[in-house]
């Protein structure tokens, strides 16, 4: 079971709820799409030939492509918040249709050997590894028919 | 020759180890050794440039001047530099430029540390936007998760294999073999590296290299001084690359948790990094007879190859498989032992990749020497849109 709702571990990264997404910054400017949604907060639009500081808040697409993957089976140090005892867990960096790589861990009960590069990933939201903070993640998304070989 | 060129009087290092001493006595010991190699005076030393590290407290912040008090107060100007990895390339440039606009004859360039056990992680506090600290807080991404997303994609897209990883690290173990600075001396088998504990899939333990103590030293001289030193047929340096990136940059860097969005460039960060310093000494890829590259993993080695120009992109593995990198080979990648037998001392570590290139274009590496080495490059990245990379020439 996925849990939707709670409190995001950041504060404007992402929505929670049924069809979460990241939210992104777009440029009022150049139309570049930032995330994390920084650009605001720093003032300033990081396109060089742009010198615009106003930002428009756009959800990101919810799907998009594994650019490539790994896990932890140490346990990274502070300030990473682990569990007691310490489970391994997988990362992907995944392709935007917006032109941009994301990483973000990889949703609860998939390894790295549920990816390959090029894969079809969906965004969710899940309570992190050692606190009941909301925390995206990428979840491979799995055709029908595919589930029952898995 | 030319009017950009600056020589290298002198190499000195500190062996690396964890020696647990302050990085002070590295740095030191690693000064005077480059001078000693240079035969010149400290006396005469009108530049101190030193490479700080973050980690080291008050003094470490203000290297240059850390290292000109402990060898003795002699007015010279002092810079301190940080660019992370790519602090010693960028200390180069530093006392290079100043050696060029004529208000420097002597540099000297030191760098060292002393490092903790363990992943290197951000220091201590909450800084919600830094993104450092955010990929460990927000995602537990390590460096080696970073280094193991390149590796990956040269397995799916390649058809790399994780024994073509480990034949990276026995290659430079056995280079490193009779590196007097090396910490890691010992021959390593495939097995080895394939039964040691998986890090971050598909890396294992022995494919990442840890961290260390330790400390390099370079004394860069003008033409004239080198000429009233009496210096024949020196190692110079021919170019000196601290690029940016340029945006967008859409290849995912170490510590970001995104890329730009847009359309890629011509070149990626770490081709332009390469390609401004073949630039730089009016030289190509084709010209290079060895090169030092930041084996931060094994796989990454390979990454550095292709970003260098000394192969297509897809086609390291099999320069790798036909022993074309090893020492003997048609371009021997590494012949120090890399970062796989000197472990990672950060503001140390782009100097020593100058000081071996010297060292292998005197003919001086005893036991890894690549004959006939006339032209080397080094190639580095540092946190934060660093670009480091040093070609000398003889």
């Amino acid at each position: 079971m996925t849990v939707t709702t709670g409190t995001p571990a950041i504060e404007g990264w992402f929505t929670v709820g049924d069809a979460p997404t990241l939210l992104g910054e777009r440029c009022i400017g150049c139309a570049t799409t930032y995330f994390p949604p920084t650009a605001a907060a720093a003032g300033f639009c990081r396109n060089p030939g742009c010198d615009s500081e106003t930002f428009e808040q756009v959800p990101l697409s919810r799907r998009g492509t594994v650019w490539s993957y790994t896990d932890a089976q140490y346990q990274p140090p502070p300030p990473y918040q682990a569990p007691e005892p310490f489970v391994p867990f997988a990362l992907a960096a995944v392709e935007l249709p917006e032109g941009m790589v994301v990483v973000g861990q990889v949703a609860q009960g998939y390894g790295t050997s549920d990816l390959r590069v090029g894969q079809e990933v969906e965004l969710v939201v899940e309570p992190e590894h050692a606190s009941e903070q909301r925390i995206y993640r990428w979840k491979p998304v799995v055709e029908l028919g595919e589930e029952a070989d898995q | 020759m030319s009017a950009q060129s600056t020589v290298i009087a002198g190499v000195g290092m500190h062996p690396w180890g964890k020696w647990g001493r302050p990085f002070v006595q590295y740095g030191v010991h690693a000064a005077r050794a480059a001078l000693a190699d240079a035969g010149i005076p400290w006396t005469d030393v009108d530049l101190v440039v030193g490479g700080e590290t973050v980690r080291n407290g008050y003094a470490g912040y203000v290297a240059g001047s850390t290292f000109a008090q402990a060898l003795g107060w002699n007015g010279a100007r002092i810079a301190t530099s940080y660019a992370a990895c790519a602090t010693g390339a960028q200390a180069i440039d530093t006392a290079r430029a100043r050696i060029l606009a004529g208000m420097s004859e002597v540099a000297l360039v030191v760098g060292a540390d002393t490092t903790p056990k363990g992943f290197l992680a951000p220091n201590a506090g909450e800084r919600w936007e830094d993104p450092d600290w955010l990929r460990f807080r927000l995602l537990g991404m390590t460096n080696p998760a970073y280094f193991a997303m390149y590796a990956r994609r040269r397995m799916d897209l390649y058809g790399a294999t994780q024994e073509d990883f480990a034949q990276v690290k026995v290659k430079n173990s056995r280079h490193g073999l009779s590196n007097p600075y090396a910490r890691y001396r010992k021959e390593v088998g495939v097995e080895d590296v394939l039964s040691s504990a998986v890090v971050s899939d598909p890396l294992h333990l022995l494919d990442i290299c840890a961290t260390s103590d330790g400390a390099a030293a370079v004394v860069l001289v003008s033409e004239a001084y080198a000429q009233r030193l009496g210096l024949t047929n020196p190692v110079r340096v021919a170019a000196v690359s601290t690029v940016t990136p340029t945006f967008p940059n859409t290849v995912l860097d170490m510590p970001m948790l995104s890329t730009d969005a847009g359309t890629p460039g011509d070149r990626t960060f770490k081709q332009s990094i390469g390609a401004a310093a073949y630039e730089e000494a009016g030289i190509g890829p084709e010209d290079v007879d060895v090169a030092e590259v930041y084996d931060l993993s094994t796989a990454l080695e390979l990454d550095w190859m292709e970003d260098l120009g000394l192969c297509k992109e897809g086609e390291a593995e099999s320069l790798l498989r036909g022993g074309e990198t090893t020492l003997g080979g048609r371009i021997p990648v590494n012949p120090s032992g890399g970062l796989a037998c000197f472990g990672e001392a950060v503001p140390a570590q782009a100097l020593a990749q100058v000081c071996e290139l010297t060292w292998q274009l005197r003919g001086q590496a005893e036991g890894r020497q690549v004959e006939g080495a006339r032209v080397g490059i080094t190639a580095n990245q540092g946190l934060f849109g660093h670009g480091s990379s040093v070609i000398v020439t003889r």
